[in-house]
């Protein structure tokens, strides 16, 4: 609701804006020093991960430049890299990064970082788990602590709900794609699993790493902290970059307009609003 | 005659805009009855998902296209049976012993206390339920962690007290004096009176109550949400099983959903609905054969 109010103040201010500066000109001033309105049309698709960061980063783009026409299709990051080399989209995204014979003409750009904490109660002896490890416990095929160190005690699995974009970068990251057991818990919201986690000594969750606090334990993938340094060096296992992507030759004002938008501190805020980690 | 006209004037003036109130709420059930049946049955007409599979599947897994809801109604009946076993007998006796028994200052002291368990919010409980029921079910249960059947239950027989406490008392203090007076004369005792007059007197306001007392229970969403675990699959055999409900199934996942998933979290409530559909006939029925006897 109040994000809507939000657009109709913003749209207010810049109609307000053109119309003082319509006023200027005509009063004699013939030259318009103001940078010209951006209008156009932007279509960009690709990933499903970041469809709410550019959705949102798009609506708060439309409604500084009323003129611009903005649309982003949650395709995936294949077809986002294809549809920005064959200039169906003006600009295309993916949450993984690209492989070296798609990246061709492209020009990338690093908008945003995702990364996931692996969770476990305080009390928990575990420091570190691999990857794999944590496939297996999220598919059932490890249900002890003590099969991976810790102590002799069931493990409870906690998950989220279908359709979380943390749940389905943990399972694409790490590998359980639609093989979850069948009785993990489910919880909604990355307060809810730590809360869980928190409370049950057993427990194993994953939430996004800005959410982890001093309740839960995160531990060590494949041996490396989770942070977001380790993120940003690419070094956590756990964790997938943003990337946007265009063809130089074909990219039009517009989108570049966007995308230095989605840079700007305003556009890393929205980034940061929607779960991801600001570059 | 020109005072009385106006007067006839302001009369209707005014009965109309009662009528446009009483409106609002006759739309606003026919809106949300359509808004949700149009949605709900749109996959099975268009064959996009079969009812059948739907009905009786036992695994919730939308990325794999599997939609089944049949362990959620399980464990939705479940819950409810199991907090009304619980909660009824306690908001009986409450009523009872606020009518029959207490004096004038505890009574008032009880009905606040519960009045009071009505107004909080229900994601409240949930957190209750989250940070003191789910630890110590955790402690007694065989199982790994707190979430469970038991858990739910014993959350939702707090919340229907404040229903079913309120109408069973307002109905056995309608119970009149005489009855009890002629119970005493004939020699009974007062607890003898309470189980074999007055209660039997006021039995169809009390049905009403705990008639009210199932729907809350199997609407109830936020504070269920919270304790009960939501698995993508399973049948609960024992208290200790976790669940997933109708309601949390849909309020888990209308954020994200999109498409066949998003209608059928729509025919999710549709199943609801019916539910609560038959419980609503239920009590008119019983209100009506109050009024006729």
């Amino acid at each position: 609701m109040s994000k809507s109010l939000k657009k109709v103040l913003v749209s207010l201010l810049v109609g307000a804006t053109v119309l003082t500066l319509a006023g200027c000109g005509s009063s004699g001033t013939t030259t318009s020093t103001s940078k010209e309105a951006i209008s156009g049309e932007i279509n960009g698709g690709g990933s499903t991960s970041v469809q709410k960061i550019i959705d949102a980063a798009g609506s708060e783009f439309t409604a500084l430049n009323p003129e611009a026409k903005f649309t982003y299709s949650g395709t995936g990051s294949s077809d986002g890299i294809k549809g920005a080399t064959a200039g169906t989209y003006s600009f295309g995204c993916a949450s993984r990064e690209l492989k070296t014979e798609e990246k061709g003409s492209l020009t990338e750009l690093i908008f945003a970082y995702d990364g996931i904490a692996i969770v476990v109660n305080p009390a928990n002896t575990v420091t570190n788990l691999t990857k794999e490890q944590i496939g297996k416990i999220y598919m059932g095929e490890i249900t002890n602590w003590s099969e991976v160190g810790g102590a002799d005690a069931p493990i409870v699995v906690v998950s989220r709900e279908d359709g979380s974009g943390t749940r389905s970068a943990v399972e694409e990251l790490v590998g359980f794609a639609e093989k979850l057991k069948a009785d993990a818990t489910i919880k909604e919201g990355n307060g809810n699993v730590q809360t869980t986690v928190a409370g049950n000594a057993n427990a194993v969750g994953y939430v996004s790493l800005t959410f982890v606090d001093k309740t839960v334990k995160a531990v060590d993938v494949n041996s490396v902290k989770a942070s977001v340094d380790n993120v940003k060096n690419k070094s956590y296992a756990i964790s997938r970059p943003f990337l946007a992507m265009y063809d130089k030759s074909k990219v039009d004002d517009a989108t570049l307009a966007f995308l230095d938008f989605l840079m700007s501190t305003e556009g890393q805020a929205i980034v940061e609003e929607h779960g991801g980690i600001a570059v | 005659m020109q005072a009385i006209k106006r007067k006839k004037q302001k009369e209707t003036i005014i009965e109309g805009f009662f009528l446009i109130c009483a409106f609002v709420a006759v739309i606003s059930v026919l809106a949300i009855t359509v808004f949700v049946f149009y949605n709900g049955l749109k996959p099975f007409v268009s064959n996009s998902y079969p009812l059948w599979d739907f009905l009786t599947g036992v695994e919730w897994r939308p990325g794999s296209n599997m939609y089944g809801i049949f362990y959620m109604i399980v464990g939705s009946i479940f819950a409810t049976f199991g907090a009304i076993l619980i909660g009824v007998p306690v908001a009986i006796l409450t009523a009872v012993y606020i009518s029959e028994m207490a004096g004038s200052r505890v009574g008032k002291m009880i009905r606040f206390a519960v009045e009071l368990l009505a107004g909080i919010p229900s994601v409240l409980y949930g957190v209750f339920g989250l940070g003191i029921i789910v630890p110590y079910v955790l402690k007694i249960s065989p199982m790994a962690q707190g979430e469970s059947l038991l858990a739910t239950i014993m959350v939702l027989a707090i919340m229907i007290l404040p229903t079913v406490v309120s109408i069973s008392e307002t109905s056995i203090s309608a119970v009149p004096k005489e009855y009890r007076e002629g119970s005493y004369a004939l020699g009974a005792s007062k607890i003898q009176t309470i189980f074999k007059v007055v209660l039997p007197a006021g039995r169809s306001g009390i049905m009403t109550g705990v008639i009210l007392g199932i729907g809350r229970a199997i609407g109830e969403t936020m504070a269920v949400m919270l304790v009960c675990g939501n698995p993508i699959a399973g049948i609960p055999t024992s208290l200790f099983d976790q669940i997933r409900p109708l309601t949390t199934n849909i309020a888990l996942e209308m954020g994200y959903a999109s498409g066949v998933h998003q209608e059928l979290l729509y025919s999710t409530g549709v199943v609801l609905f019916i539910f609560i559909m038959i419980i609503n006939l239920a009590v008119n029925k019983l209100v009506k054969a109050k009024v006729g006897s």
